[in-house]
């Protein structure tokens, strides 16, 4: 059975259905990318996975368990097998930024603060932010926000991982490490990710599964290499865009591989 | 769950639907707004964690620091001008005198919470609801949120405890500073000396007046945070919403400061 599951998904934002009737399936261990233009709905998507919003119909389930009617410490059981990057990175500004990769060791753990701040340090440096542990986020630039927005979101080992834009703003080596930190959580850990971004060359390295979101619904579903080949218009119009043609981006991406 | 969706109820189209609309978003705002203030009332139980203890201490320093300059000179002068005012009046029959009983009931009873509410409500609970909008729009809260942080506990209760407690002292600062003032005009400009002044000032003032002075203020307290925390957490349409709940929380602040402070003096003097 498939790990997240949207069922009949009905959202009405601000008059307009912005998901009318959504379905999706995505398998534990996945890297799902999530793609569509703005004001699709991406972020909305992400909301109900983690139990931000609520369907007006249908239901979420996340494993057995379903995220939309959950409440109370059932939903906070729920919550705890995510992390989450959000698109602005959500930093709190007025702690540092060790402080905030730490918090969530601090305020849902027992571990000793040495311990919590000596893991939180762990993920830092992964992220190659070692120097700026006790900087405010108003100080780094917004590609280093995230980049500790990402370091808060892996510090309690979650099983799942939603990024709203992990690469936007950010340069594209910078942009790369962080593709092959989300392809080396899937490896070695067997991760679920669902990723929303723009970037296509990142979606078509990273994904095992590229799914469109175009007025409320799920428009197509691929893996990277069928979705290069993909006749649908809005896919062949996103691939364009980013000057992928049927043939390059994928081949380039064999060769590199 | 403070991370709020969108209003269910569409914009309606004639005037007395609209006025409905209106009506049942106020009684549901102000009933979040209490569901929130007993909530973090409960939490305050854990004021005395590490973590919550520095913020709290914080809020303090805030809450005191911020507004101690505005508070001193409006003090002085709402001393001054009570003790100018009735002096004259007091004037015609003699009784200049007076003005120490005139100014110090006054302020203890009525003027010092209520002047120390409205620039706590228009320093403090202004900023408080521009922090935690601003929050909301950066989606810090949602953040906390998905941590299954209490946003309520990690936000709301230091602020409530902080303005609680501070609410009473500052009041406090503000009558003795004002009861100052009217001193210094009645020795300066209605030539009652200051020795008089006190000792009128003590004559009439009762332990009451006290109590029910700093009942008001502790209101007025919970009151600002209150509403500014609610309003700040309702925030949405980015900047704007920011500048929208900054505003609301100064005005419904200064309508309870104002119908709070009535119904008390109500109950207390009939
Ligand atoms: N809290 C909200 N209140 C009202 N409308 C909302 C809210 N959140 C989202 N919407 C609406 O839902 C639609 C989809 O928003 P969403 O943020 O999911 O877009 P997105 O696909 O993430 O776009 P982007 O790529 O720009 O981030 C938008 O039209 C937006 O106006
Ligand atoms: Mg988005």
């Amino acid at each position: 059975m498939s790990l997240i599951r949207f069922e009949r998904v009905r959202k009405r934002l601000g008059g307009r259905d912005v998901l009318a009737g959504l379905d999706l399936a995505i398998e534990k261990g996945e890297t799902f990318v999530l793609l569509g233009s703005s004001g699709s709905g991406k972020s909305v998507t992400l909301r109900h996975m983690i139990g931000l919003f609520r369907p007006d119909e249908g239901r979420v389930w996340i494993g057995d368990d379903c995220i939309s009617e959950a409440r109370g410490r059932e939903l906070e059981r729920i919550r705890r097998r995510f992390g989450m990057l959000f698109q602005n990175a959500a930093l709190l500004q007025w702690m540092t930024v060790i402080e905030n990769v730490a918090l969530p060791l601090l305020e849902k753990t027992k571990l000793p603060e040495s311990e919590a701040y000596e893991q939180a340090l762990r993920r830092l440096e992964l992220l190659g932010l070692a120097d700026a542990v006790e900087k405010l986020p108003a100080d780094l630039s917004g590609g280093m926000q995230k980049r500790v927005g990402l370091a808060r979101a892996i510090v309690m080992d979650p099983e799942i991982i939603l990024y709203d834009e992990p690469t936007s703003g950010l340069d594209p080596v910078t942009s790369r490490a962080i593709d092959r930190l989300i392809e080396d959580l899937r490896r070695r850990l067997g991760i679920t990710s669902v990723v929303v971004t723009h970037d296509l060359h990142s979606a078509l390295a990273i994904a095992t599964r590229i799914g469109v979101i175009h007025q409320g619904r799920i428009v197509e579903v691929a893996a990277p290499r069928d979705f290069v080949r993909s006749e649908n218009e809005l896919v062949r119009s996103f691939l364009e865009a980013q000057y992928i043609t049927r043939r390059g981006a994928w081949e380039n991406r064999e060769g590199t591989s | 769950m403070i991370t709020r969706e969108p209003d269910q109820f569409e914009p309606a189209i004639n005037p007395l639907g609209e006025l409905g609309r209106k009506v049942l978003l106020t009684a549901r705002g102000a009933g979040r707004a209490l569901i929130m203030l007993g909530h973090a009332t409960l939490a305050i139980r854990h004021v005395f964690h590490r973590r919550n203890r520095r913020a709290t201490m914080e809020q303090f320093f805030i809450t005191g620091i911020k507004s101690l300059g505005v508070i001193t000179i409006v003090a002085l002068f709402t001393g001054m001008i009570l003790a100018l005012q009735t002096g004259l009046e007091l004037r015609r029959f003699g009784r200049e005198v007076n003005i120490g009983t005139a100014v110090t009931v006054s302020l203890v009873r009525e003027m010092g919470p209520f002047m120390t509410g409205l620039i706590i409500a228009a320093s403090v609970g202004s900023a408080m609801a521009a922090q935690l909008g601003t929050m909301v729009v950066s989606e810090e809260i949602a953040a906390l949120e998905v941590m299954s942080i209490d946003p309520v506990r990690m936000l709301v209760m230091p602020r409530l405890v902080a303005l609680t407690i501070m609410m009473p002292i500052l009041t406090v600062y503000t009558n003795i500073l004002g009861v100052v003032g009217g001193a210094i005009v009645g020795e300066t400009q209605l030539g009652v000396s200051m020795r008089a002044y006190f000792d009128n000032a003590r004559l009439y003032v009762t332990n009451r007046d006290l109590y029910v002075g700093l009942l008001k203020a502790i209101v007025f307290g919970i009151s600002i945070c209150t509403v500014a925390c609610h309003q700040g957490f309702s925030t949405s349409q980015g900047a704007v919403g920011v500048g929208q709940a900054t505003r609301r929380t100064v005005i419904i602040s200064f309508l309870a400061v104002l119908v709070f402070g009535y119904m008390i003096s109500r109950i207390f003097y009939k």
